[in-house]
């Protein structure tokens, strides 16, 4: 056992001071209504006790006076803890337009992470110091959860979608990643480490040890793999849309209806062709369900993302 | 408070009838229609779950004492907490005070002989059994390991246990809990003795009432729900799992909607229990009463639009978030309310310290952590952090066992005397509130800190840095299992060896006080005539 031990959890991001800020200004709330009714009741107890068995008190029905003096403090307390707690929250959930996309599935019990260069972890996570890092999570089986309490996020990570989360490290140093969802036997196991590296040490260790393939590449390579290229020409002759361009834009549907292009349009889309079928194509797509695995979806995503509209000047 | 015809008796010598002497037999237990009996027969079925939950609690508190997993293998661990839960949410809390104090005290309050449909109430008494013995076939067969929210499709797909038969079980004994609701409904609406008018009804029927309407409304949704689950894990059927063509976040809203109104199924009744026994210690009118009787219905129908605070970090919209969490603030203000009327019911009244002045002291601290810590779950942006650590077992532990079942031996005590006839040693009394209130926080409060370093709930082994707070909560634990056996020991004593119970031991007001001790079969031997409102300790000063 040790010694020595924290009672307090490291604040390594830049959320740490706002999610700590508000625990203690609803923790100092707390502690001033709980000391008020536990120092008048045991005062009553004392000062009020029972001098003979047949001691009658007066007997007060009721004030309506403090009766809307207490519903109305709590009430307007409550509403600005709200107000507080949901300001922060939606600072949690907004990453800024830069951030760096890396990408994580979970399984029954490891974490597999992967970085837009092409470099793969297993239940470890290395990211710079300083930069917003945004995560698009899925899972292989059950459900997760990616959980990083020194930086305070926490988001589930779902079979059959993809959820975010974001965070800017501020700290040097290695920090615990928990699976904070039921999952399984070894659910208390499916833990792994976040390391916080100075940016220079992180391009070190980027570029470091075994060479990799860039996430596009593999996903070009899958691309080609699965045929995809045979309609999906990048002219836009070919039988489906041409890919290129087409992320982060909306589109019309066929049969009415738009819809946004993003990771999880292209992963329904990749296993389930025919629910959204863009304006002017047949559903005619095969589904890819059961022949390809949640990584090799992302790596094609990432290829699709990497695919800039073509030059007017290619254009006839 | 009312008219009772008492004295029936022929003779000094030949013991009154009362529902307890009133035939010996097995079957006249068995067939019995009289809800005393039946809540007699539900407080020795419950106890039974008590015990087994809390042997897994126990088993849960002696592994975590090292940072290894060395007690048990991490299958067995996952099946014992899961048991834990299970046993003790659907087996005890659910029907702990309605079935049992509720059954036996509600149509004694409301002035009636029994409630609407007897032969209802015994049916559910039956149905909780055979869900009972389904449930320990399951525990016997091998276990069931997916917490006792049965989150899909781990649940439905993955899980190698018995969740069909623990769906079966737990839908099972939600029906008897439907049956009950359904019997206080029928019986406040209808059976309510001559002048016992609405406000005059305690505040304990009036809890019940806010209880039996979410156990009717909220109980059949969980009943659909795992039907659902067994159809999906036993047919395949596509309702939650994606692979499919399901969605497992549908199973958290469906489960939740039950699930977070079925809380206040476990805490509204003790309230009741707590507004009986503030009134009775301090000798005085439960202040502001209107106010306490409609902050429980306030919180039953706020119970029900809360349900995704229990989601936040689920995937589910942003804005809908929004709307859950604003709407759980907005229940803090009615639990507020109750407190702060039983805060000022005390002041200038003449308090005494016996047992269930201890019990009422430490319901009104352990509910105040419980109900505070509240605030840090429904607030968004803390949420993220805390969800799923042990901030929140600490949290629902604090308002499920240091409300309910601190709310339920408290009523035990108060009422043991009219259900028994018999008085227990009012030391030991004394002494159990107590050891409970501090095990319970021993055990508890390390928890919170716990939850707020990020270890997460459901983890069979933990990193070393969370050792010293689970060696603190363990120890709490065994100071908080003292405190739960002795009662059962003095108790039980009591029964046998204590001495006869009066009337009226505690001098408090209320129909049940004005019936015998215990009171015969048909409760009152003539139908009471209302003439005064509750609590009417003496001539009531409007302010």
């Amino acid at each position: 056992m040790q010694t020595d031990f924290p009672l307090f959890p490291d604040s390594a991001s830049s959320f740490a001071f706002h999610v700590d800020a508000l625990y203690f200004g609803i923790l100092a709330l707390c502690v001033f209504f709980a000391l008020l009714v536990v120092i008048l009741v045991v005062v009553f107890a004392i000062k009020y006790q029972r001098k003979s068995d047949d001691e009658v008190p007066r007997q007060i029905a009721g004030h309506l006076g403090l009766e809307i003096f207490w519903t109305a403090i709590p009430l307007v307390l409550a509403l600005g803890v709200f107000v507080w707690a949901t300001v922060v929250y939606f600072h949690l959930i907004t990453p800024p337009a830069n951030a760096m996309e890396m990408y994580v599935v979970g399984k029954q019990w490891m974490w597999k992470l992967q970085h837009p260069e092409g470099k793969k972890e297993i239940n470890e996570l290395h990211v710079p110091l300083g930069e917003a890092v945004r995560l698009t999570m899925t899972s292989e089986d059950v459900l997760h959860s990616f959980y990083i309490p020194a930086f305070r996020v926490k988001k589930d990570v779902v079979p059959g979608r993809y959820t975010n989360l974001w965070f800017k490290a501020t700290q040097v140093g290695s920090y615990h990643l928990f699976c904070a969802e039921f999952c399984g036997t070894e659910h208390s196991r499916m833990i792994g480490t976040v390391h916080v590296l100075e940016p220079q040490d992180y391009e070190a260790w980027l570029t470091g040890g075994t060479a990799n393939e860039p996430m596009e590449v593999a996903g070009e390579r899958l691309f080609e793999q699965y045929a995809c290229h045979t309609c999906h020409k990048m002219d836009g002759s070919g039988r489906g849309p041409s890919l290129a361009g087409l992320f982060g834009k909306t589109v019309a549907l066929e049969g009415g209806g738009t819809a946004l292009i993003n990771e999880a349009y292209i992963r329904e889309s990749i296993l389930n062709p025919a629910a959204k079928v863009m304006a002017g194509y047949k559903p005619i797509m095969p589904t890819f369900k059961g022949q390809i695995s949640e990584e090799g979806i992302i790596q094609l995503i990432a290829y699709i993302k990497s695919l800039k509209a073509p030059e007017l000047t290619n254009l006839e | 408070m009312a008219i009772v015809e008492r004295d029936i008796r022929t003779s000094e010598d030949a013991p009154r009838v009362n529902y307890l002497n009133n035939g010996y037999g097995l079957k006249s237990w068995l067939l019995t229609k009289d809800h005393k009996r039946i809540a007699v027969l539900y407080i020795i079925s419950i106890s039974i779950f008590f015990a087994l939950g809390g042997l897994f609690a126990s088993l849960v508190r002696f592994e975590l004492m090292t940072p290894e997993g060395d007690l048990m293998s991490s299958d067995t661990y996952n099946k014992v907490f899961s048991m834990h839960g299970i046993i003790m949410v659907f087996f005890f809390l659910v029907p702990s005070i309605p079935a049992t104090i509720g059954n036996f005290l509600v149509p004694i309050m409301v002035g009636a002989k029994d409630l609407a449909f007897p032969r209802v109430n015994l049916l559910s008494w039956y149905v909780y059994v055979v869900a009972g013995i389904l449930g320990t076939i399951a525990v016997v067969g091998g276990g069931v390991d997916t917490g006792w929210t049965f989150y899909t499709p781990y649940s439905s797909t993955y899980s190698n246990s018995n969740v069909i038969l623990t769906a079966m079980a737990a839908f099972l004994a939600g029906f008897s809990s439907i049956l009950t609701g359904l019997n206080f409904v029928v019986t406040i609406h209808t059976m309510r003795a001559p002048g016992m008018t609405w406000f005059r009804l305690p505040l304990f029927v009036w809890s019940h009432y806010a209880t039996s309407l979410i156990m009717l409304l909220g109980t059949p949704v969980i009943a659909i729900t795992l039907v659902l689950l067994m159809l999906e894990r036993g047919f395949g059927f596509g309702f939650f799992d994606p692979n499919l063509g399901g969605d497992p976040v549908l199973f958290q809203h469906l489960f939740w909607f039950y699930s977070h109104p079925a809380v206040y199924i476990m805490i509204l009744p003790s309230m009741g229990v707590m507004s009986e026994m503030v009134a009775c210690v301090a000798r005085k009118r439960v202040f502001g009463y209107e106010f306490v009787a409609f902050s429980s219905v306030a919180i039953a129908i706020l119970g029900f639009l809360v349900w995704g605070h229990h989601m936040f970090v689920s995937s589910q919209s942003t804005y809908a978030g929004m709307v859950f969490s604003v709407i759980t603030f907005l229940v803090a203000v009615p639990s507020a309310i109750k407190t702060f009327n039983w805060t000022a019911t005390l002041y200038k009244g003449s308090i005494v310290f016996d047992t269930p002045m201890f019990y009422v002291y430490g319901y009104l601290g352990l509910f105040l952590v419980g109900g505070l810590t509240g605030l840090f779950l429904s607030s968004m942006g803390l949420d993220i952090h805390l969800h799923d650590t042990y901030f929140v077992v600490a949290h629902f532990h604090y308002i499920m066992v240091g409300g309910q079942v601190m709310g339920y031996l408290g009523g035990m005590h108060f009422w043991w005397p009219k259900i028994t006839g018999k008085m227990y040693p009012d030391i030991w009394g004394r002494v159990s509130a107590l050891l409970v209130f501090l095990g319970f926080n021993l055990t508890f409060f390390p928890q919170f800190i716990l939850g707020y370093m990020g270890m997460p709930r459901r983890y069979h082994v933990y990193p070393d840095e969370f050792q010293v707070l689970n060696v603190a909560s363990s120890l709490g634990a065994s100071i908080l299992a003292l405190g739960y056996l002795i009662p059962g020991a003095y108790l039980t004593w009591s029964i046998f060896k204590g001495p006869k119970a009066p009337d009226n031991p505690w001098g408090a007001k209320g129909l049940e006080w004005e019936t015998t001790s215990p009171p015969p079969t048909f409760n009152f031997d003539e139908t009471p005539l209302v003439t005064e409102e509750a609590y009417q300790y003496g001539p009531i000063e409007e302010h």
